[in-house]
């Protein structure tokens, strides 16, 4: 098996960008967050994103703006370095190798030229003790710069960026890790512990989660693991401190943030509501509720006129000083794992998987961004911990997206499980799905597999559970009753009382194929009669797959004992297996092929095959570290022709997946990536102007609109330079006098010639010209585009009418022909020079 | 952002039938008057001339009712013994009716005696009609004959001796004089022609005929006997079309809907069927308290009158539809088509600033205490709306969401006798409806938990639990009933399905006959 270096596995999306706080710039256009392995730069007004600033190797663990410089920004990252960047050209400007893991940076005013970062205590290697360092950078020229001087400030603090904090515009550092809030005085070098009393024998934990500094006055607000959050005050010295503690949240405060002016104080937990408490008046506050997701980072900008909140869900949200929403950046949602099978919408041709709890999400896989998200459960959600929710837990399109089901379950410690079937009908008018029925409790257990029937004529869906049955659901047409079209159960099937694990239809829905643990039962759709039943070697079905196509007679099945099974359903008979722990078989909707992705010693392998011959047709080696759970086959938009054997089956679909880290891979060949690379320099705009759909239909119209206008007014500067700059007024000056016709003859020529090119200068500005003129004229424009050429081209031929010149009458088309030979070039005088001798 | 999601109050599916367009229709009726007759009705005809007086004949009179009328406008009781079939001539003008004592007579819609007297059978004449031509009399007696009569001599015409038993029902064309059809209790329906004097089809039903109707094309024929009613082609010489058993007594009667698209059926065991004459499936019934004798449809379907064994006549009235009560009651003033679009076609200018309004979305009340987490305020408005409307799926709704939200035991903690009083009211009423059971077992079980403490301090509350507690054993008792009968089910499923090669998955699992009973629940929003 060889491995094709054409073929790549390539990161494509969904990390997370709420990792890290994210940086509002002094102007309030751009925001600026850490996503993955690189820092992304959106419009805070369209929430699209400008940049993606990429120079790290490894996670982004920080992003602060340069407080010398507004217009760049500082970057750190776990790969031991921290970048500098001009964020509004998307350009690296510097690159400071501090070589240890940096789990945050910080900066202030005060300190220009040092960033405060936190890294790992260098003399304890194994120990995960952090500190907090000042690095002093080298005012150097160079790209990369190695720095070494590293002065510790603090140690042993949180690795939560939040919990470190600068006070008063930088005359101290405050940093609070457990029941411990340390603060460090510059201008005195000292440092001063408070404690706080464990609460935790009352039953509460009552730790530091984050703190914040007032921006003006000796005040540092915490937040605290129970709720509280306290002002502390005085906190100059060891011993007379005071706190104040103020009460909402009725879970941990995650994050603490002062407006610039210090008037409001902001805090955010797992309500998801945003709180903003009034400085020195606590008993007011203001709230905005229901923000979707468990704020974790809040963030204001320079001038106080926008806040945003990071949430859980992997959400940005831009809230205006007044409270109220007014963009949301949102990405790929991946909180705990992807319960539902990746699937591609027919229809909008988006990835669809679960997103926040209970809903569903489309992402679109070209832009890198979440379309919408449809709500499956409708139920007002709960922000509270340990609490049971609904969660989607399956889904299904039918071919051509017009119908969805959906499958939400809740475990309840106590009672049974509860679990809807839903079903959802495309609405043209809407452009979303509208739910059409609900069955309450479909089945008396889990359901473990879902699909619709590919057939057209009729719309059925068969779920299988662990109850041991499987149902058919039809959609029933009422037309004698008042109700519109429902579905119902029209069939209950099982065999004997085996579980059913796996379904799979044959690509033209005759065929349906169950997998009950060891058993294949192949039944027939129309009538429900159990066709035949292939047996299994050991072990429990997991995946089963009808080819498709040209290998529409195969079926192939892979158990949880490394088997990996293909029967011929002519014959009835096993045509070929092999031992492979194959962990997911994907066919590809628009080919033959199957992917089977095999996990082997830690990482997995992707085998690419067509059903008809056990030889891969394409395999690579560990392309991702742990198991591969999900993986689609995603179709294109636009056909690759690439002959290539092992690249072939790249040509019609892609194939996305899903790793152990909720990283969205796929593979791309090289043609693909060339065309990437030049389709992303095209759009390449103008950052002045913020970047929405319109401007990339509008703005570069206009822009070719200007050039073209250029072009037209840059030949007649060059026009009007010729006459100075030619080599025949160069040689006809330089030419002995003797040699030359006379003066009178030349000369009335010649400033005939001076006369007819300024009048056909002037003809181009304008347009009242007489028809014949400017005919000429756009001809001669269009030479124009290869002066050099036509110059060498009338050398040759120019004699003819040169020599009619001399003639005092000349018949009107000559005249023509000589203006418009005069109106070229003045060469026609080196040719008569050169004729001369 | 993103606004409150209200409580999703579930939707139950209605058990029974589902509404079609013929429920619609033919539930559209008031509730039924009723007139008690001396003796069983026999015959009910509407006369075809408005403004649609009908005859019911019953014992030894016929009563003429008006429309709406529920006294007789005329009575004819000239009869020596029970008279039979009292039918109106196509002009409304003559009515007829056959006797008992063999004698049939004729009589003037507005006189009182008896216009003519056909006399020459010899037993009771069951059957006694007008020929399409108005001018002949078919009458059918128990004598095993069928006669025509000439009105203006009053003479026989024809006496047809084919029969061999009772002849109970009888019907004239209404497209060609010389045409009629007759049913016999020799289980044989035989097709007249009086021009050449004698049966031209003969068809057997079966059973004891009762009754027979013409289709208004008159290419079909319906017979009713035993509990079959049968449809029968006559242009393909009497070839039985359909066999239609949908009674479990004998029908007596038939009558079709005013378009003819649907066939009535009345019968011994209480029943009126409608069926779709295209399909022949019942697409409604209607039940009765007796026996049925006699039905008739005014035309246009303007009432459905029904006579019984027991004497009682039984007329109901389709209800006024809405727009003919609209003409007949003060149209409404409603405000100008203007005020409603005022301002809805304006375009904003270039200069406008446009102000958009929230728009407010109204929360129920038990919504708006859940928004702000007061779990208990919601639960008792919940209560306070089941006592006002009667719906507990509102509550059990709310029950439920409290219970999602994990916050339950803290709504039904901390109660006083009279709030628990009406909690346990609400259980009592519906914990052991099979809808709600899941939920509120849930919710019970917790207010036991936590009030077993204060047992035995309020009278009310503890006779409340007694009853919640017989409430439950029975029920328990119901369930246990139950399960046995489906595990005798089983056992005779099992001996009676033929064994295969392959099982048959839909009756072969030990609890296939449950599926049906505890089906998935089904709604549509």
């Amino acid at each position: 098996m060889v491995e094709h270096a054409a073929i790549r596995v390539v990161y494509r999306g969904g990390s997370k960008i709420n990792f890290r706080e994210p940086v509002i710039t002094n102007d309030s256009r751009f925001l600026l967050c850490g996503s993955g392995e690189s820092v992304k730069v959106y419009s805070t007004s369209t929430e699209e994103c400008v940049h993606d600033l990429k120079g790290h190797t490894d996670l982004v663990t920080g992003v602060v703006l340069n407080p010398s410089n507004h217009l760049q920004a500082y970057s750190c990252s776990a790969d031991g370095t921290v970048r500098l960047w001009d964020f509004t050209d998307g350009i690296l400007i510097k690159t400071f190798i501090i070589g240890y893991h940096i789990y945050s940076i910080h900066v202030s005013e005060k300190h220009l030229g040092v960033l405060f970062l936190v890294v790992p205590m260098a003399n304890e290697k194994g120990s995960d003790l952090l500190q907090l360092v000042a690095v002093h950078l080298p005012r150097t020229g160079d790209q990369v710069v190695e720095t070494s001087e590293l002065s510790a400030v603090l140690c042993d603090v949180s690795p939560n960026p939040s919990a470190v904090s600068f006070g008063t515009g930088g005359e101290y550092i405050a940093a609070a890790k457990g029941l411990q809030l340390e603060v460090f005085f510059f201008k005195k070098q000292k440092s001063y512990r408070f404690f706080l009393k464990s609460g935790m024998n009352k039953g509460v934990n009552n730790s530091f989660t984050c703190i914040s500094c007032h921006p003006k006055e000796d005040c540092i607000a915490s937040g605290h693991a129970d709720g509280k959050i306290r002002l502390w005050r005085n906190f100059n010295q060891k011993k007379e401190y005071t706190y104040t503690t103020m009460h909402w949240h009725h879970n941990s405060v995650n994050t603490l943030r002062f407006t610039p002016e210090g008037t409001n104080l902001l805090s955010g937990g797992i309500e998801s509501v945003l709180v903003q408490w009034r400085y020195t008046q606590e008993n007011q506050k203001d709230f905005l509720p229901r923000l979707g997701a468990a704020i974790t980072h809040i963030a204001v900008s320079p001038d106080g006129s926008l806040f945003c909140t990071s949430h859980a869900d992997n959400k940005i949200t831009i809230i205006q000083s007044s409270i109220k929403v007014s963009a949301i950046i949102q990405g790929l949602v991946e909180d705990d794992g992807v319960q539902t099978d990746l699937m591609i919408d027919p229809r909008s041709k988006a990835l669809v998987l679960n997103g926040k709890p209970g809903h569903l999400q489309f992402y679109s896989l070209h832009r890198d961004k979440q379309l919408y998200n449809l709500d499956i459960v409708q139920q007002e959600y709960i922000h509270e911990q340990g609490l049971d929710q609904f969660q989607v837990v399956k889904a299904a399109f039918d071919t051509h997206g017009d119908w969805l089901a959906t499958v939400e379950e809740r475990r309840q410690n106590r009672s049974e499980l509860e679990i809807n079937l839903k079903f959802w009908a495309y609405d043209e008018q809407t452009q979303s799905f509208v739910l059409n029925t609900t069955v309450t409790t479909p089945h008396e257990d889990r359901i473990t597999a879902m699909c619709f029937s590919p057939s057209p004529e009729t719309t059925l869906l068969v779920t299988t559970s662990l109850d041991g049955h499987f149902k058919a659901w039809l959609l029933a047409d009422h037309s004698d009753t008042q109700e519109s079209a429902s579905w119902s159960c029209d069939f209950v099937g099982g065999y004997h009382l085996l579980k059913p694990g796996c379904l799979c239809f044959s690509a033209d829905g005759s065929l349906l194929a169950l997998g009950f643990q060891e058993v294949v039962t192949v039944w027939s759709p129309t009538s429900w009669e159990l066709l035949t039943t292939l047996s299994q070697p050991p072990g429990a079905l997991r995946d089963l797959c009808f080819g498709r196509l040209s290998c529409s007679k195969y079926l192939l099945g892979t158990s949880t004992q490394n088997q990996l099974c293909c029967w011929n359903l002519l014959t009835c008979s096993l045509e070929w297996n092999t031992p492979m722990d194959v962990s997911l078989l994907q066919a590809d909707p628009l080919s033959e092929n199957m992917a089977a992705f095999c996990s082997q010693s830690g990482s997995t392998d992707l085998f690419v095959f067509k059903p008809s011959e056990p030889r891969p047709l394409y395999s690579k080696k560990a392309i991702c570290t742990g198991k591969v759970e999900r993986a689609i086959f995603a179709p294109r938009d636009q056909m690759l022709e690439s002959s290539d054997e092992h690249s072939q089956w790249l040509n019609r679909s892609q194939l996305y997946f899903l790793t152990q880290h909720m990283d969205l891979m796929t593979f791309s060949t090289k043609t693909e990536e060339d065309r990437l690379l030049a389709s992303s320099k095209q759009l390449m705009v103008d950052d002045s102007v913020a970047v929405t759909p319109f401007y990339l239909l509008l703005g570069k119209h206009k822009q070719e609109q200007q050039e073209k206008q250029e072009v037209l007014n840059n030949p007649l500067a060059e026009r009007t330079q010729l006459p100075q700059g030619s080599i025949a007024i160069k040689e006809l000056l330089e030419t002995p006098a003797h040699v030359l016709p006379s003066a009178s003859f030349l000369c009335s020529m010649f400033v005939r010639s001076l006369l007819m090119s300024n009048s056909s200068t002037r003809g181009e500005g304008e347009p009242a010209e007489d028809e014949m003129e400017s005919e000429s004229e756009e001809v001669d424009s269009d030479e124009e585009a290869d002066p050099v050429h036509q110059r060498q081209d009338l050398c040759g031929s120019a004699p003819g009418p040169v020599e009619d010149v001399g003639a005092p009458a000349l018949s009107k088309a000559q005249e023509r022909e000589l203006r418009r030979v005069r109106k070229f070039d003045h060469s026609w005088l080196s040719s008569l020079v050169d004729c001369k001798p | 952002m993103a606004s409150f999601k209200p409580t999703k109050i579930q939707i139950y599916p209605k058990l029974g039938e589902k509404v079609t367009q013929d429920t619609l229709y033919w539930r559209n009726y008031k509730a039924p008057v009723q007139i008690k007759e001396f003796g069983a009705v026999r015959s009910i005809d509407f006369s075809p001339i408005a403004p649609h007086n009908y005859a019911v004949t019953a014992s030894t009179r016929i009563h003429i009712y008006g429309p709406f009328s529920q006294e007789p406008v005329k009575t004819f009781t000239r009869f020596k013994d029970t008279a039979y079939s009292g039918r109106f001539r196509s002009d409304g003008q003559l009515l007829v009716a056959g006797c008992e004592d063999s004698v049939v007579r004729l009589f003037d819609v507005s006189g009182k005696v008896a216009l003519r007297m056909f006399k020459g059978h010899t037993k009771g004449v069951h059957v006694a009609d007008f020929t399409s031509d108005s001018y002949h009399i078919l009458t059918c007696s128990d004598d095993y004959t069928s006669c025509l009569w000439d009105i203006p001599n009053s003479t026989e015409l024809t006496k047809y001796k084919e029969h061999t038993d009772y002849i109970r029902c009888g019907a004239t064309s209404k497209l060609n004089k010389d045409l009629f059809v007759t049913g016999s209790y020799d289980h044989t329906l035989k097709l007249f022609d009086a021009r050449v004097q004698k049966s031209v089809m003969t068809m057997d039903h079966n059973q004891p005929v009762e009754c027979v109707l013409f289709y208004p094309s008159e290419g079909l024929l319906v017979s009713a006997g035993g509990r079959y009613v049968k449809v029968w082609d006559l242009l393909k010489r009497g070839q039985p079309l359909v066999s239609l058993k949908n009674h479990h007594k004998t029908v007596t009667s038939l009558c079709l809907s005013g378009n003819g698209q649907r066939l009535l059926s009345a019968s011994l065991d209480r029943h009126v069927k409608v069926y779709n004459t295209t399909n022949y499936k019942v697409v409604h019934n209607f039940d009765y308290t007796a026996s049925i004798l006699s039905l008739a449809l005014a035309p246009e379907d303007e009432s459905v009158v029904v006579g019984m064994t027991n004497g009682i006549l039984s007329i109901k009235h389709r209800k006024i539809s809405e727009e003919k009560q609209e003409a007949i009651g003060q149209p409404r003033r409603r405000p100008v088509f203007r005020v409603f679009v005022k301002g809805r076609n304006n375009i904003p200018k270039q200069e406008d600033f446009l102000v958009s309004k929230p728009v407010m979305s109204h929360l129920a009340k038990y919504d708006k205490q859940l928004k702000r987490f007061n779990v208990s305020k919601a639960l008792d408005t919940a209560l306070e709306s089941w006592k006002k409307h009667r719906k507990p799926e509102i509550t059990v709704a709310v029950i439920k969401e409290l219970d999602r939200r994990g916050t339950l035991k803290n709504a039904l903690a901390g109660r006083d006798e009279q709030n628990l009083s009406q909690l346990l009211n609400f259980l009592i009423g519906n914990v052991v409806d099979p809808r709600f059971a899941s939920v509120l077992v849930n919710a019970t079980e917790m207010i036991l938990d936590i009030y077993h403490a204060v047992v035995g301090q309020s009278s009310v509350v503890d006779r409340q639990l007694v009853r919640l507690q017989e409430l439950v054993e029975r029920e328990i008792d119901y369930q246990q009933d139950l399960l046995e009968v489906l595990g005798m089910l089983d056992t005779l499923f099992a001996s009676i399905l033929p064994r295969k090669g392959l099982p048959c998955p839909s009756n072969s699992g030990p609890n296939g006959l449950a599926e049906g009973h505890s089906g998935p629940q089904m709604k549509v929003s």
